[in-house]
């Protein structure tokens, strides 16, 4: 354009313009991202109606403390499916969250570079993609069939190895997200390695991490495949860590699948329980574990 | 190096020991392969401030950071030649680097307090060495915040979180740390580039009261804070010394034209 032709209302006039067509696309574009967020909130609010829907009838407190009924019986509840999800999730985490976390801060804090931290960040990430079944085969194998039946150990074990991997690079990226201005103020006080990862990165890192465990808890709360092939299922009281061990997930998966309304309307009101106990433990380690 | 006559402050060896307190000989410093300082000779004087001064990437800050082997923390870096500390080499292997940190107080850049209580702030360094007897605890906390002149804007509130402190105060809660295990030396690296005026103010007063306890080396890009608060200036360019002398004879009649130069603004 020649410049010398353009007088002061052209310009004006031609930037009102192009800022008025400017000022619709922005609009347009926030409406768009506004009813995008609405249309994801769809799937996730009618989960939810429905379970309060068809679960909250059985919902009482007696249902805690009776077992599954059997075939065609009405009445009973899922009090031994419940503990028997809290003790193996409670294993899971016993056995992924120190192994996960020590690894992650020797991948983060001691050696960023050596090839074996890079090996480990390598199998995590592709562990994370792995199919939940596959960790309960291989559970089988390597728990039930060594020590000859389905056990709860079994059930943990299988979790272990489920949570383990995003219990890493979640709690890795915790540990990253700890300003070098720390360290450094430690390190120049004269602490060593240890003393500055277990009193100002650690501490520092905690709600993070935290937060990646109960991801993982979340998740493996919830899997039925792993638990199928490795604590199966059992109409009793939790006895023995040994034996095998009844969970919500394998109860929901039974139950919803029999032919009898009273079994199928229990198998909701055992996924709302489930749903309700995850959101419990979230909320609860949020509160514990919170910055202060 | 010690003497044991009773008039050991006045003798030839003595003088000698206070002039060359920390001692860089013929040292280069490398970051892979890229050279960051080239044969530094530098004697820094005990109980004076010294300032380093130079434009940004003269290397000023990684000599500093070799005093207390900061340094050591990056991967790949190496280093030739000496640097003694009131006689002693910092590179010997007997020497634990852990000792050597603890009687070295460093202050960075940007103030940076760790997110706990202002008190548990300042006795880290003896937390850290096993120290937790209260009564030596709540002294040190006392000392250190009068010494970095603190105390009386936060005695009332020492239990609660130093991230609640100004910039200013945090920068001297960050010094009151250093100090707290009573070092030799105080290394300080741009303190105030963070700090509004007034702030910047408190600390250089700071500097000069800290100086009858502690020798001082200080990394400013700001020449009147060198003016101001240091005896003694190094001026760096490209990881060279081009010139080391008393802060006034520096400033007003500098030997080097390069000196000259940077002084007067006309680069860096």
């Amino acid at each position: 354009m020649d410049l010398s032709t353009v007088t002061h209302s052209d310009i004006f006039h031609g930037s009102m313009a192009r800022s008025g067509t400017r000022a619709v696309g922005n609009r347009v574009l926030n409406v768009l991202c506004v009813v995008l967020a609405l249309l994801t909130l769809i799937p996730l609010v009618s989960i939810i109606v429905l379970l309060l829907q068809k679960g909250l009838p059985l919902l009482r407190w007696d249902i805690f403390t009776q077992l599954p009924p059997a075939a065609g019986m009405v009445g009973g509840g899922i009090g031994n499916a419940v503990v028997g999800t809290l003790v193996m999730v409670g294993l899971a985490l016993v056995l992924s969250t120190p192994l996960g976390v020590l690894s992650a801060i020797y991948v983060n804090e001691y050696a960023p570079n050596s090839r074996l931290s890079n090996a480990v960040r390598f199998v995590a990430k592709l562990l994370t993609g792995i199919p939940s079944i596959i960790c309960g085969v291989f559970a089988y194998a390597v728990v039930v069939l060594t020590t000859g039946g389905f056990s709860a150990w079994a059930g943990g074990f299988a979790l272990a190895i489920l949570t383990l991997p995003t219990i890493i690079l979640t709690a890795e990226q915790a540990l990253l997200g700890v300003p070098k201005a720390h360290r450094e103020a430690s390190y120049g006080l004269g602490a060593t390695n240890y003393q500055t990862i277990w009193r100002i990165v650690l501490p520092d890192a905690l709600p993070a991490i935290m937060t990646g465990v109960m991801l993982a808890v979340a998740r493996a709360a919830g899997e039925t495949a792993p638990l199928i092939f490795t604590a199966l299922f059992s109409q009793y009281w939790l006895q023995s860590l040994k034996e095998p061990t009844a969970s919500l997930s394998v109860l929901i998966y039974n139950f919803s699948t029999l032919p009898f309304p009273h079994q199928v309307q229990m198998a909701w009101t055992a996924s709302l329980v489930l749903v309700i106990l995850v959101t419990i433990a979230n909320v609860t380690a949020q509160l514990v574990f919170r910055k202060k | 190096m010690e003497s044991n006559t009773p008039t050991a402050d006045s003798t030839p060896a003595e003088t000698a020991r206070r002039a060359d307190f920390i001692k860089v000989s013929r040292f280069n410093f490398y970051y892979g392969r890229k050279q960051a300082l080239f044969g530094i000779d530098l004697s820094i004087p005990q109980r004076e401030v010294t300032a380093f001064i130079g434009p940004s990437g003269c290397g000023k800050s990684t000599l500093l950071r070799n005093f207390n082997r900061m340094n050591d923390l990056i991967d790949g870096v190496r280093h030739d030649g000496e640097i003694t500390i009131n006689g002693r080499s910092i590179f010997d292997p007997r020497l634990e680097i852990i000792a050597l940190r603890r009687s070295i107080g460093m202050v960075f850049q940007k103030s940076n307090p760790f997110p706990k209580s202002i008190y548990e702030n300042v006795v880290y360094s003896l937390r850290i060495a096993g120290q937790n007897n209260r009564k030596t605890l709540d002294e040190t906390v006392e000392r250190s915040l009068r010494g970095a002149a603190l105390w009386d804007e936060v005695k009332d509130r020492l239990h609660d979180s130093a991230l609640g402190l100004s910039g200013g105060q945090m920068q001297r809660l960050c010094i009151a740390r250093a100090i707290a295990n009573k070092p030799e030396v105080l290394l300080m690296d741009e303190p105030c580039s963070a700090l509004d005026p007034i702030a910047t103010a408190k600390v250089e007063e700071l500097i000069h009261a800290l100086k009858r306890e502690f020798t001082i080396v200080i990394v400013t890009h700001n020449m009147q804070q060198a003016t101001r608060c240091s005896d003694n200036t190094a001026f760096f360019y490209l990881g060279k010394l081009i010139e080391f002398d008393r802060t006034a004879k520096l400033f007003s009649n500098p030997a080097q034209k390069q000196t000259e130069d940077y002084i007067t603004g006309r680069f860096g």
